[in-house]
Parts: structure tokens; C-alpha cells; sequence
């Protein structure tokens, strides 16, 4: 059995599932200010003497993180940088506690100037001075060569101190989003700390010897002992549940686009063959752009409680909300009182949204009943305006080879899956999509439900140069010789051996272990008009899905 | 000091999966390094910085600006429409104002392919520039146009292309002809009779530096663009005048390439050659980048830059100097050139003989442009290759006056097509393509 628990906003959501059925589930109101209390109070619902010793893992999606980082509830970080030469810093936004230091290696990993320690210990006693003891160390180009981050590491590490590497937390190529993800790995640490440490005494707690998984912002699952040195994963791991639950509660193989419709906004999420897409780079939070490996979502400032207002004679819906429907006693109408007065859905004082909405019908000139239904309609065409522009967006990405250009995957959803609240308005904009719709069931736990489904995800990225004789895996932190006869093939094996190892370590069964190659090219390196060797760059991934026998839809009790 | 931002337009196109063949220098390694680069400092998250996908050129866009022999079906591959297609993109985004300028980092490149297309030299097949400026002509209603070819080479098929061409000012500083590939280029091809001034050639010295390559265009080019007025500035944006290119003989660096883009501040740029992939590619086009984006490009700087060891000798520089003085003079009295060039002849007729390096084609051509005050000229081209194709082709203006239109209509209609594999006529003012 396996529970799964999904902090939300308003509501922590637990369920029990056994054998891809939903045993039980539980709702409880969160308490922002003790996410743990609201934890204990859904899992307690649920867990009791007798079916304690069935729970084969506890699986949790967490705001704590992303709380942290939004309410600014984080420590002080001393950024230690090895920028060299290009991009001026100040062009990016640093903060204040930055220090500059001297080395940096090439796009190639070649080290063009090296670490020098004495500047390294001077910074050292500076950031002792200001008291800071959470530090990130970033140096360009350090997906390419981690060494002189491990280098300054090594001479700023001490007892009191955390360090965050820039390398160990993505492959991918781009400096200040490197910056960003490692700033805020570090600035999260001790109070995810925190975090781990109360799960881990509610466990001891309840007395029983269960893994404890974290969702992360990619959908995916990590034990989370292992998460501690990697926090800034755990980032959006709610709106990831959301997407999970999607998979979980909908049979889904297709192209297919999910709505989350809600008070305030509507998530936008995209499916290719029935895989939830990624964030390209990686996911922004707060205002900052990020490397970490997220679930592509896009939230608009439409859902059921928008403010409707009429200005230059025209509907205008949200961004603001200003409290409930006013048929449910808020002070201003919305859509869901458009939908009740349409008698769309049947809830609420009819008559109090009929009220609201008859000062807007007076200044469209038109009925109570006319404007209703041109609110719901509006609310519609917002939505479904912004999914094909995202789909547009999606399907027109930059790529960078002919056959891509030509034969790229492009993206044609087959059907239009919608939770949420105000769900009801579903019809008008598959309408307007020209795609059917679907409303899963149990789409009132569907996150925790995808929460408890998730399998592990991971990715490594290599990069072997037979120039070099050298191959290198950023995230693990490794760099290993190779022959000159090293072909792409070879890559990819090394690729998959460490994807397996990795996914391994942090919790997956080994049926979930399902890999994907996502990138291997392999260039010939020609100097002076002579072939020297080979560039060869391989990406191995699990994607974010369903643990294995859970790819079936959730079933009732 | 703080610039002025500008929305920029990237079109990156490496193109990973082509290449002329495997260890040739347009090979798909050539931008890899490019894109690190560009990624690794995050230039595309910058919110005025923005990348777009390449459009396909079509056939016909081709069919405004060159006389493919057979077609264009038979010359190119879909990289070219694709890096044609791109350039066609940076402009569209320029021209529609949804950008302020625009880069479009594709290849392969093109601006050594003339106006008559046999095959490929230079590792050009088609001209990659010339597609797109008769395609904003056509689009949208652009008359007069500045290209700026900062290539190491003679930019010669772009000069080709638009020598009777008196709206189109075509400007190329190079490596000396003498001392590297096409080997022409020379101050004294300076246009035809009815274009004088419109083609300006300035050669340079080997080992010119940032120093040499600013001069000639604060001395030179900018003053030259003052006078013309162009509504759009095009640079065709070689980047093997670095000091590390390994086919080429100058000492220009990524900070020169950016300074001189900053200055220059071309609407359009279009990525032409460039060999050191490794050493000069990647921190010159950042700089290029920055530089249009209006970011601060001043601490961009290869690992392995010295001033002091690329620095011009007095000699080059009093050499440049010279040539610049030359070259102002002639650009002065290219009003008063006409009657010398002409005399009283109706029509000037000029032999050609083409090599296609590439793949190694030799071409014998006349070209006979109409004298005409009114236009650039109708012009006839009759060219064999010792591929054994021989073609004839009536080319008019895309400002034709009557009378060239109805000589030229006339040459079409009674040319006799039996000694010709083909016979072309091809209308860049009514944007029509005949083969016969």
C-alpha cells in the first residue's frame, strides 16, 4: 500500500492506494503556518494500528520550499563565483553578499585560469567575518569541468558551514540560472533541513520502518534523505501534483492538454503521448530562472472567483480576485455566478448572482441571462486563446538540426482533461479548441492520488571529449579517462549504467527504471583539416510517468 | 556606462546534422561551440533577446535574385533553404517591427554565389543575403538597401549580384585579393555604369587589427552611409578576420567585432564565414549579440587574447590610412564618372571568368547592361560552364524604366533558344520568373 500525501494552498489531500485502487482518502484544511501539523492531522486520518505494517512507502508533495522562497523565510548565502570573462555581472542581479574569484575553464572544460587559494582563503575569512554559513560556489562552465568548484570547496568547507556546488545540481549549459539554483539550494537548506527532520520523527513516531518519498518539481519521486543536498528540487512540487494526478486519474497515451481551473488562476499543462512535458531550461520561481528540471505549467490570471467587471463596453475577467462568488456571499460577480445563474452548475444562491450579475447587464444593454452566458463564454475563450498560444509556443521552440526542423514531434492534443472547481465551463472550451473533453474521476484527491503514483525520475548528462581523453557527468560530480576509440554508442551505455545506479539511490524500484536517451550527437572535432576526435553529448533520462503497473487508471474501491 | 536596450532577434540555426563533407571547415561542429557559449551565459533568458525558428526559403524566393542553372531544386539542399530561410526570418521580425534588429546565426552562408548559379564556390550555393533583400523589396516595399560585408573575404557574389544595382550599396572590406581566396575585391570595382558608387571594395593589409578594421569604418564606411541613406543596413557578418582563424591572415578580435557591430549597428545581420570554431566563433558572436541587444560586451574576451601580440605595425596602419584617403576620393567623384566610364556606347559589355572552388566548375561569362539614366539597366547575361550547360538570361532592374522593360521584353521574346540549355527572364520589379 502506499500513502500518499499532497500539501496544498487550502487543503492537504491524503490517500491509501493498494494495488493502483483507491482504499481510502482523507481532506483536512492546511495551516500554513505548521505544514507538518496539517500533514500529521490527513496521514493520521488514515493510518491506523492495523494497516501500518501494509504501508510500503509514505509519498509527500511539499510547499515548504517553495514557501521559503516566496515568503523570504531563508538564510543568507555568500556567493562565491568564478566568472572569467564575458557576460558582465553586473548585467545579472546578485545580491549582495557576492564574491568574485579568480578562475575559470572554456566551453570545452579546459581550465584557462585556475583557483588561487590565498584569494580563496581571504573570501573565507570575509564570509567568517560576516557570519554567513550557508555558501554556493558556482564557476562557469562547471557542468563542462567541476573542478575548481570542488576546488574552492575544499579550501571554504568547515564544520559550520554548507556548501552548494553549482555542477551537482544540473548538466545543462547557463550560468546564471546555475547561479540562481545553486543560491537558492543553499538559501533553503536549513529550513528543509527542518522539514526532513520532523518527517522523520512523525515516522519514528508512528513506529514503523517506512521509505518516505519527496515529489519533485519534475513530477518524479526521491527518497528524502537524499533530497537534503538538493532542496531547490523540491520547488513547485504542488503544482507537479497536480500534473501527476492528471496521469493518475485520466487513461492517457495521447497528445492532450490539462486545465486546472481554480478561484484565482487556471494551470495550463501539456501532454505529449501522454507524457507531461518539461520546462525547456527549467522552472522560474519568484522572478528567477532556474536549471532545475520542472513540469512545464503555465498559470493565467482567469478562474471561478476573477472579478467580472464591464469597462469601454466590453467584459473584462480577473487577473484580481476579491473573495467568493457573490452567490456564496463575495462581494462581486465572477464567473461562477455567471455559471450559476446559467444554471450550469447547481449551487449557491441563484438569485444573489443573478443580482450581481444584473449591473453588468445593464451596461452591456443585454438580459441577466444574455450576459451570464457571455461571461461563461468569455471565461472560456481566455482560456482556450491561451492554450493555443501556448501550444504555438511549444510547437514553434527553436531546435537545431534539419531533421528536427523538418520531422520534429509537433504536438496535437487529442483531448482536453479539466479539474477543478469551476470544471463546468469544460464544454465551451473544448468547443472552442475543437477537441473533446474529459473530467477525470476523483479529481478531488487527483493530486494526492498522482503524489502516491509518481515514480523516481532522474537525468544525467555526459560529455566525452576523445581530444581530452576525458568524459565527464556533471550532476555526480565525476570525470573519468577515456580511450580514443570512445564512440557515442560507448556514451550512451555509461549514460545508462549511471541514470540506473543513480535512480536506484534515491528510491526507485527497478521496474520503474524505464530510460530514455533525449540527446546523442557526436561531432567530429577537425583542427588544422585533421580529424583529432570526437565531441559526443548524451542525455539519459526517466521521465516523469506512472510507477510501472500504475500506468492503468485508478480504479474505484 | 549604461546603453540603450534594443529588442533583438536571434535566429540560431547550427544546422548539427549537415555538412559539406566530414572534415571540411562547414562541417556541423562549426556552431557547437557557438551554442555553449551562447547558453552558458545565459544571453536567450535576457527578455529582449529573442529566439525565433527559421522559415523555409521557397524556390521562387530564390528565383528573384538568381539565375539557378538548372533550378534551384538541382543547387540546393534543405540546409540552404533553411539558412536562406533563416535570414528571411530575421528580417520579416525587423521589418514588422516585432524586433528592433535582428541576428541570424545560420549556415551555411552564401554571399560568394553570383548572380548566375552554376554550383557552389565558396562554400556558397546560394546567397543568402541577396534571397532576402529581394524578398523585403518584394514583402515589403524596401527601396534602398546598405550591405556591409565584414567578411574576410570578397564579399564578390553580393557584389555580383547588385553591380548594376544603383539602390543597393554594397560594401566590402576584406584580406587583400592578392593574398587570399576569391582574389578580387579591388578599389576599382567600384559598380556598373548605371550603379557607380553603389560597389565599394576596401581592401585591407594581413595582420590589419580592431584598430585598422575601426578606422576604415569611422573614416569610410560610416560617412559613405551618411550620404546614401539607406533605409535598412544589412551586415553580411564573416567572423574569420579574428586573429585565430586558421584560413585567413587578420588580427581582428571578438571586442573589434563588437565595437565595429555596436557602431555600425546594422538592422540586419547575417552570419557569413568564420573557421576558428573553437578559438574566435564563440566570444565573437556573444559579442555580436550583446552589441545589438545594447548589453555591456566590454568584458567579452577570448582565453587567449593579447593586445599587444595582434597589434597593427605603423606600416598597416599608414597603409589603411592611405587607402581610405583613395577611397574617399573616388566615392567623391562617382557622380562625374559616368560619362568616362561610358563614352557614347548604348550598352557596356564585361567578360567574366568564374571558378566554383567548391565544386570545381569553370564559367565563362558576358554580361551587357543597358546605359540608362533612368534605372540600373536591363541586363543580358549569356554564361557556359564546362559542366556543358550554356544559358542565356534577361535580367530587369527593381526599379526598370520603360524603355529597359520593353528592350528587355523584346530580347526574351526573340532569343533564339536552340543553342541554350535554358533561357531565363527574370523581372525583379513585377517579381516574375520565366524559363524557356
Amino acid at each position: 500500500m502506499i500513502l500518499g500525501i499532497d500539501v496544498g494552498g487550502t487543503h492537504t489531500d491524503a490517500v491509501l492506494v493498494r494495488n493502483f485502487q483507491l482504499i481510502r482518502k482523507a481532506k483536512v484544511l492546511t495551516n500554513p503556518a505548521n505544514i507538518m501539523a496539517s500533514l500529521l492531522e490527513a496521514a493520521q486520518k488514515l493510518i491506523s494500528d492495523e494497516n501500518i505494517n501494509n504501508i510500503d512507502r509514505i509519498v509527500l508533495s511539499t510547499t515548504i520550499s517553495t514557501n521559503a522562497i516566496v515568503q523570504n523565510k531563508i538564510n543568507r548565502v555568500a556567493m562565491v563565483l568564478l566568472s572569467g570573462p564575458g557576460l558582465s555581472p553586473e548585467t545579472l542581479d546578485l545580491g549582495k553578499d557576492v564574491y568574485f574569484a579568480r578562475g575559470y575553464v572554456n566551453h570545452r572544460g579546459i581550465p584557462v585560469k585556475n583557483v588561487n587559494s590565498r584569494q580563496i582563503n581571504e573570501i573565507s575569512n570575509e564570509i567568517a567575518q560576516n557570519q554567513i554559513r550557508d555558501i554556493g560556489i558556482v564557476g562557469k562552465f562547471s557542468s563542462r569541468n567541476p573542478q575548481q568548484e570542488m576546488d574552492a570547496a575544499e579550501l571554504l568547507q568547515d564544520d559550520s558551514r554548507h556548501i552548494s556546488l553549482g555542477h551537482t545540481l544540473s548538466g545543462q549549459l547557463n550560468f546564471p540560472r546555475r547561479i540562481a539554483t545553486t543560491y537558492l539550494n543553499a538559501a533553503i537548506h536549513d529550513i528543509y533541513q527542518g522539514f526532513v527532520q520532523d518527517v522523520q520523527k512523525f515516522i519514528e513516531k508512528i513506529g514503523a520502518n517506512i521509505p518516505v518519498y519527496i515529489l519533485k518539481a519534475d513530477g518524479g519521486t526521491i527518497l528524502i534523505n537524499k533530497s537534503m543536498e538538493c532542496p531547490v528540487q523540491t520547488i513547485h512540487s504542488g503544482p507537479a501534483a497536480g500534473i501527476m494526478g492528471v496521469l493518475a486519474t485520466a487513461r492517457m497515451k495521447e497528445d492532450a492538454v490539462a486545465l486546472d481551473i481554480g478561484g484565482t488562476t487556471t494551470d495550463i499543462s501539456v501532454f505529449a503521448d501522454g507524457v507531461p512535458l518539461l520546462e525547456p531550461s527549467g522552472v522560474a520561481i519568484d522572478g528567477r530562472k532556474t536549471l532545475i528540471r520542472g513540469l512545464y505549467t503555465k498559470s493565467i490570471g482567469v478562474g471561478g472567483d476573477s472579478v467580472v467587471k464591464v469597462e469601454n463596453g466590453g467584459l473584462v475577467i480577473g487577473p484580481q480576485r476579491e473573495g467568493s462568488a457573490a452567490a456564496l456571499g463575495g462581494p462581486f460577480p465572477t464567473p461562477t455566478d455567471a455559471m450559476i445563474a446559467e444554471g450550469i452548475v447547481d449551487f449557491g444562491d441563484r438569485q444573489k448572482a443573478r443580482d450581481a450579475i444584473a449591473p453588468l447587464a445593464k451596461m452591456l444593454r443585454v438580459d441577466v441571462q444574455d450576459a451570464a452566458q457571455a461571461i461563461v463564454k468569455k471565461m472560456a475563450a481566455m482560456i482556450s486563446d491561451h492554450v493555443r498560444q501556448i501550444l504555438a509556443e511549444i510547437n514553434n521552440k527553436p531546435v537545431y538540426t534539419i531533421h528536427e526542423l523538418l520531422e520534429g514531434k509537433i504536438i496535437e492534443p487529442k483531448m482536453l482533461y479539466v479539474a477543478g472547481g469551476p470544471a463546468a465551463v469544460a464544454p465551451f472550451i473544448a468547443q472552442n479548441l475543437g477537441y473533446p473533453y474529459s473530467i477525470p474521476d476523483h479529481s478531488e484527491v487527483s493530486n494526492a492520488l498522482g503524489v502516491a503514483l509518481a515514480r523516481t525520475t532522474a537525468e544525467v548528462t555526459i560529455l566525452a571529449d576523445t581530444e581530452k581523453r576525458e568524459l565527464i557527468i556533471s550532476e555526480e560530480g565525476r570525470v573519468q579517462s577515456i580511450p580514443r576509440s570512445f564512440v557515442l554508442a560507448d556514451a550512451v551505455e555509461v549514460g545508462k549504467t549511471t541514470l540506473r545506479e543513480k535512480a536506484a539511490g534515491m528510491g526507485a524500484r527497478p521496474e520503474d527504471i524505464i530510460m530514455e536517451v533525449t540527446e546523442s550527437q557526436e561531432f567530429n572535432m577537425v583542427r588544422d583539416f585533421y580529424t583529432t576526435g570526437k565531441n559526443i553529448r548524451v542525455k539519459v533520462q526517466i521521465k516523469p510517468g506512472l510507477i510501472s503497473t500504475g500506468a492503468e487508471r485508478v480504479n474505484h474501491a | 556606462m549604461p546603453k540603450k536596450l534594443k529588442k533583438t532577434g536571434l535566429i540560431f540555426f547550427p544546422a548539427f546534422d549537415w555538412a559539406i563533407s566530414p572534415n571540411h571547415p562547414e562541417r556541423e561542429e562549426r556552431l557547437l561551440y557557438t551554442q555553449d557559449q551562447v547558453f552558458e551565459e545565459g544571453l536567450l533568458d535576457f527578455p529582449n533577446i529573442v529566439e525565433y525558428k527559421p522559415d523555409l526559403a521557397t524556390y521562387a524566393d530564390i528565383n528573384r535574385c538568381h539565375i539557378c542553372v538548372p533550378n534551384p531544386q538541382y543547387l540546393t539542399t534543405n540546409s540552404h533553404l533553411i539558412s536562406a530561410g533563416g535570414a528571411i526570418t530575421a528580417a520579416k521580425k525587423v521589418l514588422s517591427g516585432e524586433v528592433d534588429n535582428a541576428f541570424a546565426l545560420v549556415r551555411p552562408p552564401g554571399h560568394h554565389s553570383m548572380l548566375v548559379a552554376h554550383g557552389a564556390r565558396g562554400f556558397c550555393n546560394i546567397n543568402i543575403e541577396a534571397v532576402m533583400i529581394e524578398y523585403i523589396r518584394h514583402q515589403f516595399g524596401v527601396k534602398r538597401i546598405a550591405v556591409v560585408d565584414t567578411d574576410c573575404h570578397h564579399g564578390d557574389g553580393t557584389q555580383d549580384i547588385y553591380w548594376n544595382d544603383p539602390d543597393v550599396l554594397c560594401i566590402s572590406i576584406h584580406q587583400d585579393g592578392r593574398t587570399l581566396y576569391p582574389g578580387t575585391g579591388f578599389t576599382d570595382d567600384f559598380g556598373g555604369p548605371n550603379a557607380l558608387g553603389a560597389t565599394i571594395n576596401i581592401p585591407l593589409p594581413p595582420r590589419t587589427s580592431d584598430e585598422g578594421f575601426l578606422f576604415v569604418l569611422d573614416n569610410v564606411i560610416l560617412p559613405m552611409l551618411e550620404e546614401f541613406k539607406p533605409e535598412i543596413i544589412i551586415n553580411s557578418a564573416g567572423q574569420d578576420n579574428h586573429y585565430s582563424d586558421p584560413i585567413t591572415n587578420m588580427s581582428f578580435s571578438a571586442q573589434g567585432y563588437a565595437l565595429l557591430n555596436e557602431k555600425l549597428a546594422p538592422d540586419i545581420a547575417v552570419l557569413e564565414g568564420g573557421y576558428s570554431i573553437e578559438k574566435a566563433l564563440p566570444y565573437v558572436n556573444v559579442g555580436i549579440i550583446l552589441a545589438m541587444a545594447g548589453l555591456d560586451f566590454s568584458q567579452v574576451r577570448e582565453p587567449d587574447y593579447d593586445a599587444l601580440r595582434i597589434r597593427q605595425s605603423p606600416e598597416i596602419t599608414r597603409l589603411i590610412e592611405e587607402e581610405a584617403k583613395n577611397v574617399m576620393t573616388l566615392w567623391k567623384k562617382k557622380k562625374n564618372l559616368k560619362k568616362q566610364v561610358t563614352g557614347s556606347a548604348a550598352y557596356i559589355r564585361r567578360e567574366k571568368n568564374i571558378y566554383y572552388d567548391t565544386d570545381n566548375i569553370m564559367e565563362k561569362q558576358t554580361e551587357t547592361v543597358r546605359v540608362c539614366d533612368k534605372c540600373g539597366g536591363v541586363v543580358m547575361i549569356d554564361s557556359a560552364a564546362d559542366t556543358g550547360k550554356r544559358i542565356y538570361a534577361v535580367i530587369l532592374p527593381n526599379s526598370c524604366c520603360p524603355e529597359c522593360r520593353e528592350s528587355g521584353e523584346n530580347f526574351f521574346n526573340r532569343m533564339n533558344s536552340s543553342q541554350y540549355n535554358h533561357v531565363y527572364f527574370q523581372d525583379r520589379q513585377k517579381n516574375v520568373f520565366i524559363v524557356k
